[in-house]
């Protein structure tokens, strides 16, 4: 059913591409046909019996039936789920609203923090920064975000952002950055002690022991979206002689 | 019941509160009268069927699920104890693996074997005050080094005293 799907897997496609998911005509007699769902990530959109692609880039596959669009864009979209690191500008009421690098600013509530109740605020300013997550990203409706959970704890989010430094990076070096065994984090782990928050807006924040060690760190990330792997590990051998 | 008493009315045998005494046939009538009732007040569009199929394609806008994106707070090398414990609490899937590198990598914030020793050299101190006896707990500190042999353990050396009877 999806085999003209997954012959494309790895191949560059365009917006405007389409695959037929109709079932085939031959319906073999012996076993019963069950229907597959297939479930199509960003990139690739429903109409109807068909699946278009709205994204240029690669098509990507994972089992068993996923499929989506490795592109590698710079404005970031919400979606839901989605931790995002963002900027506070506006306190205003019961909301906050932060800046989180998309087409509009999203709101934040300010019982939306762990252990924030109506009496107890949370200490917010303008100006701070907050790692939290969408729990609604529509394309017509304000963006929604929160700081906790699903059971009320913060597990890591809310504010954040004491003498660290915060940068932009492409989506998708801020994607490979959280990909399971990332090879740009197993570089960046030999270096020296530091921390990193890493949003899926295209937003890092570094945090080491120095100011100048921090710099190096920005530095490396922000050049190794266009490096191919052996030379960001001649560049990463380089920084940890302390040649740069 | 009904024929002999006093006819109750129709709406108010509907109310709720009537129902538990109302039998079988009576209820059975209520409702075939309120169906009717329903069903004449009832229109609908004269349409085809919109015949729902099965939606067999789902729609995922997030790139997380896709890619198994993992947490976003990351420390290394033991910089923030607590953001390493959550990276271990965040990202299950890796857990195992993180559990082998963290008994190699010595974190940061450890405690150091030097820092250990300071600490429990006063330790070992009180620890002896609590359990020497009160007679060597008062004798000065200079003659009980003498005492202590390699063990630390003090040596009882002088034997009991006894009431010494006055002379003369």
């Amino acid at each position: 059913m999806f085999s003209g799907l997954k012959d494309k897997v790895g191949e560059v496609l365009l917006p405007g591409d389409e695959f037929s998911l109709e079932t085939e005509d031959t319906i073999s007699l012996t076993e019963r046909v069950k229907p597959e769902k297939v479930v199509c990530g960003p990139g690739l959109r429903r109409s109807g019996d068909r699946l278009l692609v709205c994204k240029s880039g690669v098509l990507r596959h994972k089992q068993p039936n996923m499929f989506w669009m490795d592109s590698q864009q710079r404005r970031y979209v919400p979606a839901k789920g989605e931790t995002v690191i963002g900027i506070v500008t506006v306190k205003s009421g019961d909301v906050f609203k932060v800046d989180f690098g998309g087409s509009e600013q999203a709101s934040l509530s300010y019982l939306a923090f762990e252990g924030a109740t109506k009496r107890n605020r949370p200490n917010v300013q303008v100006g701070d920064l907050v790692f939290s997550q969408f729990v609604v990203a529509n394309r017509d409706m304000e963006p929604e975000l929160v700081c906790v959970d699903s059971s009320g704890r913060a597990n890591g989010m809310g504010v954040f952002g004491a003498g660290g430094l915060l940068f932009t990076v492409s989506l998708g070096l801020a994607r490979r950055l959280l990909s399971p065994h990332s090879e740009v984090l197993s570089d960046l782990q030999t270096l020296f002690p530091c921390e990193l928050v890493v949003g899926m807006n295209g937003r890092l924040w570094v945090r080491s022991s120095s100011v100048q060690q921090t710099l190096v760190i920005t530095n490396l990330l922000q050049s190794c979206d266009t490096m191919t792997a052996p030379q960001r590990q001649e560049l990463f051998r380089r920084a940890a002689q302390g040649a740069l | 019941m009904a024929s002999d008493s006093v006819k109750l009315s129709k709406n108010l045998l509907r109310m709720k509160f009537m129902q538990r005494g109302l039998d079988a046939e009576t209820k059975k009538q209520l409702e075939e009268d309120e169906k009717r009732i329903i069903s004449d007040e009832h229109w609908y569009l004269d349409l085809p069927e919109l015949k729902a199929k099965e939606n067999l394609i789902v729609e995922e806008k997030s790139f997380g699920p896709c890619e198994e994106l993992r947490y976003g707070r990351f420390s290394f090398k033991g910089f923030n104890p607590e953001v390493e414990k959550l990276m271990l609490l965040m990202n299950p899937r890796d857990e195992t693996e993180t559990r082998d590198e963290e008994d190699l990598s010595r974190m940061q914030t450890d405690v150091t074997d030097e820092e250990m020793a300071l600490r429990y050299e006063s330790l070992v101190e009180s620890m002896k005050k609590k359990f020497a006896k009160k007679r060597e707990r008062a004798a000065p500190k200079d003659d009980k080094e003498e005492e202590e042999d390699v063990n630390h353990n003090a040596v009882e050396t002088t034997t009991k005293r006894k009431f010494l009877k006055p002379q003369d």
